[in-house]
């Protein structure tokens, strides 16, 4: 876009939010349109700084578009740590609650959104948005389509998690798990992430290979659906265009449907869809072998987009909700388990002829487990979703137990791993600071998963059998109270599991910094025994 | 595009795609996969013929085995129900004293009493009814309102101080500093005193002058000796037992400005047959009279 109408755009933005903002009906609106005149206002000075009076360089449009992915990827990190400590201290306040100090910004109840977002949206998401546009770029041979759209994208993704956090920690909510932005914040989101659908499928257009590999089809499953699932989860009335509040069309139990066929196609279609495509296409690179089945992986893509969307009402067992959507939820999530199976025998298989990289390449070690993880919570969702295990494990600490499976042993290692696979290549490094760092990182996180998913399955299964226990006389035997007092030695433990991956991400940062310095540290290689070398 | 080849370390031939470097080996679908989907497919047919599963109009199948969860949960409360086998009726129907003479009665009484105390009354008196800060101690035989069965009904029912309840139990001690009805050194004078009734390490000249004052303004409800007086919840000052502390700078607080303690009373929140058993239970914890 020519810069003098990018730079009107910009200041048409400013004159709106700063209208929003006096006209704001509450402060928490107000603080809102002024994080936009703000973003808006970076925006005019940078382009009126970069602005030359000969016109800009023509683009070399041979020449892959990789500034955006590197910003990606150093947001991945950045968010990933943010996400992580938050998560840390939450785990802390639940072992001791005095750690949320009578502060309503700094509650337990602010601060899970806070984090749960910051892993899923920030993290999670910039992984996505950076390997996508790396990955599309490479298997169809061609530049991001759209001009600078991409920075659009990346910039606009990354105002929409300030919005988000900031709204957490100031209490704007619509009170939708994973979907807690108010409409103003949706609606920012949703052009960001047309402008993003537009990019990627332009560049599938433009491509220059006859195929669409097997990771854009997941890629674009991913962005297609949490479009739908975005708008249609987001679906409310403001009670005013200059206030923070809004309602959801639907009510009662509609609304719990429609809020768990979203919640739980985020975990189908961002953590699980959109990962498979990043693992589809680091996990071969980096074990430099070609795709164990092309056969599995169309029938299990398909399998897996078509069973996923109909799971969402597992998580409203016993509830109001009829008895026939309970059924139907239970059943496709059954039929999920081997649809989701196919990419982790995709995966592994895969290093059939190259296991011999698990002891000298750590990175390859990662991808593994992270394939491992995904497979254990694959099996583990759909066994949870049957009604007499739903029964005892749900509302307990047993599905933080197998949501962090899924989110700190699959997305978690598998975005370390790409990572790892990118950054030597985007900054043109002929290999990162260090790979014994790696080892690490692997098991300090590996530690890390270990002890969480081990206590919650214990605490959670624990808390169950409390919650249900009758005597001989027909009284509960335990109070809700001491079920709570109980948990707290797995509380602790689970904090201190969270500490481990938290370190384990900090010495990747450290890594990542000096490999981008370009610096390279002197050590043993991988797989060599320490006294053989010395 | 790249040709078909055989891939040398599995001897797979490839699609003949190739993106990046990416090649794809033309295996087939492993056959426990497939056969481990078609089951999962076939079972999750049975299970929608079985049970409810196909939404109709203005209903929706109800399946087989006609299961419904509301029926199920009606089922396991009425079983759960006739597992106490009338235990709670009889309850209702019996006095307080017939519960405690009958053992089978008074052991469900107890475990239900437990039961409800857990959810209802920790909150205050702690998980081993052993109060603290203020909440009274339910395991002592020192009772403010009394320790009979009837008496901790009535508390129970009423609360103390419950200003939703017309009946709930209630006294105010004066603020004697505060209401500026006694000095600054009367007040040292008569906790000297007070300290005295309780043989506490205490002033003997205070206590000497302080004692005219107890007479004067704190034997009608305490007693001349101390002793306190159920009728009006006054609590006894020459026992061990002490609320807000024994310490002479704690008992000339509570006398220049008294802390009133509530208690909510239950009639409304829980039914006849629960307060029951909830006498009964703190009853027996004890200091039952």
């Amino acid at each position: 876009m020519a810069p003098l109408g990018k730079l009107a755009l910009y200041g048409l933005g400013v004159i709106i939010a700063l209208l929003a903002a006096a006209k704001a009906h509450d402060s928490l609106f107000a603080i809102h349109a002024w994080i936009f005149a703000i973003a808006g206002t970076i925006g005019i000075v940078v382009t009126a700084k970069r602005f030359k009076f000969a016109g800009d360089a023509p683009v070399d449009d041979t020449a892959y578009f990789d500034s955006v992915i590197q910003a990606g990827a150093i947001a991945t990190l950045f968010w990933g740590i943010a996400g992580f400590l938050v998560g840390v201290i939450i785990a802390l306040q639940l072992a001791y609650p005095e750690l949320n100090f009578n502060l309503e910004f700094i509650s337990f109840g602010r601060l899970r959104p806070l984090h749960t977002s910051a892993v899923i949206f920030a993290f999670g998401g910039n992984a996505l948005l950076c390997t996508s546009f790396y990955v599309v770029q490479r298997t169809c041979r061609t530049r991001l389509a759209l001009g600078n759209s991409a920075w659009f994208v990346f910039w606009g993704y990354q105002l929409f998690i300030v919005l988000a956090a900031t709204g957490y920690l100031l209490g704007v909510t619509q009170s939708k798990e994973y979907a807690e932005p108010e409409w103003y914040v949706d609606l920012w989101l949703t052009i960001v992430w047309v402008v993003y659908l537009l990019v990627f499928l332009g560049t599938l257009l433009k491509r220059k290979e006859p195929h669409i590999y097997v990771a854009n089809w997941f890629y674009l499953a991913f962005i297609v659906t949490i479009a739908m699932l975005h708008v249609v989860n987001g679906l409310s009335m403001p009670v005013s265009l200059l206030g923070s509040k809004s309602y959801p069309i639907f009510a009662g139990v509609q609304d719990a449907l429609t809020q768990w066929w979203y919640g739980h196609n985020a975990v189908g279609f961002f953590l699980t869809s959109g990962f498979l495509g990043m693992m589809y296409y680091f996990m071969p690179k980096q074990a430099e072998r070609p795709v164990y089945s092309y056969r599995l992986s169309i029938v299990h893509f398909w399998s897996l987009i078509f069973l996923y969307i109909w799971a969402g009402p597992h998580h409203l067992h016993y509830t109001a909700l009829p008895d026939w959507a309970q059924t139907l939820g239970m059943v496709f999530s059954i039929m999920l388990w081997m649809p989701s199976w196919g990419g982790m025998i995709n995966g592994l298989m895969t290093l059939s002829g190259a296991w011999d990289k698990l002891r000298t390449d750590p990175v390859i070690r990662m991808m593994v487990l992270a394939i491992a993880f995904y497979g254990m919570s694959t099996f583990e969702g759909p066994m949870m979703s049957i009604k007499a295990v739903n029964s005892l494990s749900h509302y307990t600490d047993w599905t933080i137990g197998h949501v962090h499976s899924g989110a700190l042993g699959w997305v978690g290692m598998i975005s370390f791993g790409a990572i790892y696979y990118l950054v030597p290549k985007l900054w043109g490094r002929d290999g990162l600071y260090s790979l014994r760092l790696i080892n690490w990182h692997f098991w300090l996180a590996t530690l890390g998963i270990v002890v969480y998913a081990a206590v919650m399955w214990v605490s959670g299964i624990m808390q169950g059998l409390m919650w249900r226990e009758f005597d001989d006389q027909g009284f509960l035997v335990y109070s809700f109270a001491e079920s709570v007092a109980a948990m707290h030695p797995f509380y602790v433990i689970r904090a201190f599991g969270g500490i481990l991956y938290l370190a384990g991400a900090l010495v990747m940062a450290w890594n990542i910094y000096q490999t981008i310095k370009g610096r390279k540290r002197a050590e043993t290689p991988m797989g060599v025994p320490v006294a053989a070398a010395s | 595009m790249a040709e078909k080849e055989i891939d040398q370390i599995s001897g797979i031939e490839t699609t003949g795609h190739e993106w990046d470097g990416i090649k794809e080996l033309n295996n087939p679908l492993p056959r426990w996969w497939l056969w481990t989907f078609y089951a999962t497919v076939i079972w999750a047919v049975g299970y929608c013929i079985a049970y409810p599963a196909i939404p109709l109009i203005t209903s929706a199948t109800s399946g087989f085995l006609g299961y419904s969860s509301r029926a199920e949960v009606a089922k396991e409360i009425t079983e759960a129900k006739a597992a106490q086998a009338g235990m709670l009726e009889k309850i209702s129907a019996s006095s307080l004293e017939d519960i405690r003479k009958d053992p089978e009665l008074l052991a469900f009484a107890v475990r239900g009493g437990l039961s409800a105390y857990k959810v209802n009354c920790v909150q205050c008196h702690g998980s081993g009814a052993a109060g603290g800060g203020g909440y009274p101690n339910l395991n002592d035989d020192d009772w403010l309102w009394g320790g009979s069965l009837e008496d901790i009904h009535t508390t129970l029912k009423h609360g103390i101080r419950f200003q939703w309840d017309e009946d709930t139990r209630t006294s105010e001690m004066p603020a004697f500093g505060r209401d500026e009805l006694l000095d600054t050194a009367q007040i040292n004078d008569v906790s000297d005193y007070v300290l005295k009734l309780a043989n506490l390490e205490h002033d003997q000249a205070g206590a000497e002058r302080g004692a005219q004052i107890y007479q004067e303004n704190c034997a009608v409800c305490h007693g001349e000796k101390g002793e306190g007086d159920r009728e009006q919840g006054a609590p006894n000052l020459n026992d061990a037992i002490w609320f807000y502390g024994n310490t002479k700078p704690e008992i000339a607080r509570q006398i220049h400005t008294p802390r009133h303690g509530v208690m909510p009373g239950w009639q409304n929140r829980l039914d006849e047959a629960t307060i029951k058993q909830l006498t009964v239970y703190v009853h027996s914890l004890g200091g039952g009279e």
